[in-house]
């Protein structure tokens, strides 16, 4: 099989970050593997967490300052507790979670 | 499983818990792995350079069936500003035959997969989608292990911890020290899927022949960390990896980071083509020296990631730092058990077989790196920029006589360089970085 050299001369295409997330495995458990101290967060005035998760799991709530936390979309490298203690963090449950293809 | 007992559990199934199971299952100890992924490798992930000496010890001539994806002829270190790229090149037809240099690609899902097979082979029993919630220690002895099955109790005369970077059981249990955003590096990374031909044509290469590059500098916004490009077979490595103090500090998101690197005019044109096919992040850990803690408990040990043995240095070996210290702590469970004895007095021969090899002596040589760095960011930031605007004055070609570019030059750097400190930093370099 021959290829055309001329399709990878094209630049690269960037994906959104959604679409990057998407692009990845994983069994969703029922209950969250992350639970957030809400007041410590409202606290935060860096609220580091928000833009310091790779897979964005933390979004604030406009509402109430609240911390939303998205665990479906974690990618289980941990960041978020070393970034801020406020997080609480643990393995999901096993076979839960998310299988790289790659890695 | 209620029970349930072996002689020595493994928690965590990557390179440091299977190179551990490899060889205590060759010697016929009963080993339970247990994994908390669908298989070994599934939550695993690295920037993409598999040092190998240690598993060509232990499987001599590895690479004629294991899942490797390239060996590493071609290795560039290079600093980058908003424009342009210096650096680095070694590219030698030395590294192009067995052991290669003991330095490949791969990729963990594979990688990570097969070599627990090989334990499994052994005799080893590698049990997956099972999560360790704590460990059972009675009178300050670790006895066994509390899995989330039911009735999941496993007892061990040892428990060895291979359980990654977050070291749950360990920190929780008093094992070692905090994680922090000083000793911690976030990595994210892309696989981008390229044609074979097109790979080996773009980076100058044969066969199966591979190109490792690291960027510095500018390329990661003058932090403490780096860039990378690693050549699979039919894919691309991309990512960058920096402390997380380092974000924290520039409020910058990783994903951000990596896509400005992506978007660079001198990596661009590298990735043209590709195709995104996984993203990926990694915390992984960067403790000195000093910080570690012991790594052998009654009836525990700790290897790998969750020990902190990474070097953090340009090296940035971490794989083989695990499977070497995976076989360190089999030879000392190996000698516990011809005197029955698994107290922490007599497993401390584990330590002592890490100090006296590289693994120990290597991460002592690295035990100030990262504090340096942190401390005089302008090794990251002003000097390879500096570098940088005078190479490129040196070589930009105007009517201006090579006298007075010269002299410009010196012009610059003693405008810029404060000599005293710059000797001592550089002095200093050479002591924590080289």
């Amino acid at each position: 099989m021959s290829i055309d050299v001329r399709e990878y001369l094209k630049p690269h295409v960037h994906m959104s970050l959604e679409e990057r997330l998407a692009l990845v495995k994983r069994r969703f458990a029922d209950e969250s593997h992350i639970s957030v101290d809400q007041e410590a967060f409202r606290a935060d005035g860096q609220k580091a967490v928000l833009f310091m998760c790779p897979a964005q799991v933390f979004k604030l709530n406009p509402d109430d300052d609240s911390c939303i936390v998205n665990y479906e979309d974690c990618l289980e490298c941990g960041t978020c507790q070393v970034t801020r203690r406020y997080v609480t963090w643990n393995n999901p449950q096993g076979g839960y979670g998310v299988t790289y293809h790659y890695g | 499983m209620s029970d349930d007992r072996f002689e020595v559990v493994i928690v965590g199934a990557g390179p440091a818990g299977a190179a551990a199971a490899l060889a205590l299952a060759r010697e016929g100890v009963e080993v339970l792995v247990l994994e908390r992924g669908d298989f070994p490798g599934a939550k695993n992930l690295f920037g993409g350079i598999l040092y190998t000496s240690v598993v060509n010890e232990l499987i001599p001539e590895f690479w004629e069936n294991a899942p490797i994806e390239r060996h590493i002829v071609n290795r560039r270190w290079l600093t980058l500003d908003e424009d342009t790229q210096i650096g680095l090149d070694l590219k030698s037809a030395k590294f192009d035959v067995p052991p290669f240099n003991n330095t490949f690609t791969a990729l963990r899902s594979k990688w990570d997969r097969w070599f627990a097979e090989q334990a499994e082979e052994a005799g080893a029993m590698v049990i997956c989608e099972t999560n360790v919630e704590e460990l059972i220690v009675e009178g300050g002895t670790v006895k066994g292990v509390r899995t989330g099955r039911d009735d999941g109790d496993v007892e061990a005369d040892v428990v060895i911890l291979a359980e990654g970077a977050n070291a749950m059981l360990a920190e929780r249990a008093g094992f070692r020290p905090q994680m922090g955003p000083r000793n911690r590096v976030n990595a994210v990374k892309e696989v981008i899927a390229l044609p074979p031909e097109i790979i080996e044509d773009r980076f100058h290469l044969e066969g199966r022949q591979g190109m490792a590059l690291e960027y510095f500098g500018g390329a990661v916004k003058g932090t403490v960390g780096s860039g990378f490009i690693y050549t699979n077979h039919d894919s691309l490595s991309v990512g960058v990896g920096c402390l997380i103090e380092e974000y924290l500090r520039l409020n910058m998101a990783p994903y951000d980071m990596l896509d400005e690197f992506k978007a660079h005019p001198m990596i661009a044109p590298l990735l043209r083509g590709g195709e995104t096919v996984e993203y990926a992040t990694k915390m992984i850990p960067e403790d000195s020296y000093d910080s570690l803690s012991d790594l052998y408990e009654d009836g525990l040990l700790l290897i790998g990631d969750c020990a902190g043995l990474v070097n953090p240095s340009i090296h940035h070996e971490g794989t083989n730092l695990a499977m070497a210290s995976g076989v360190a702590a089999a030879e000392a469970v190996l000698s516990a058990r011809k005197s029955n004895d698994f107290s922490k007095a007599r497993l401390a021969e584990y330590r002592e077989r890490l100090e006296d090899s590289w693994v120990m002596k290597d991460l002592k040589r690295y035990r100030d790196t990262v504090h340096f760095l942190l401390e005089n960011r302008e090794m990251v930031n002003e000097y390879p920029d500096l570098a940088i605007r005078l190479i490129r004055r040196y070589f930009t070609l105007d009517d201006t006589p090579k006298d007075d570019v010269i002299k410009e030059l010196w012009k610059t750097i003693r405008s810029e360089v404060n000599f005293l400190k710059a000797a001592r930093q550089m002095w200093r370099a050479r002591k924590t970085m080289l």
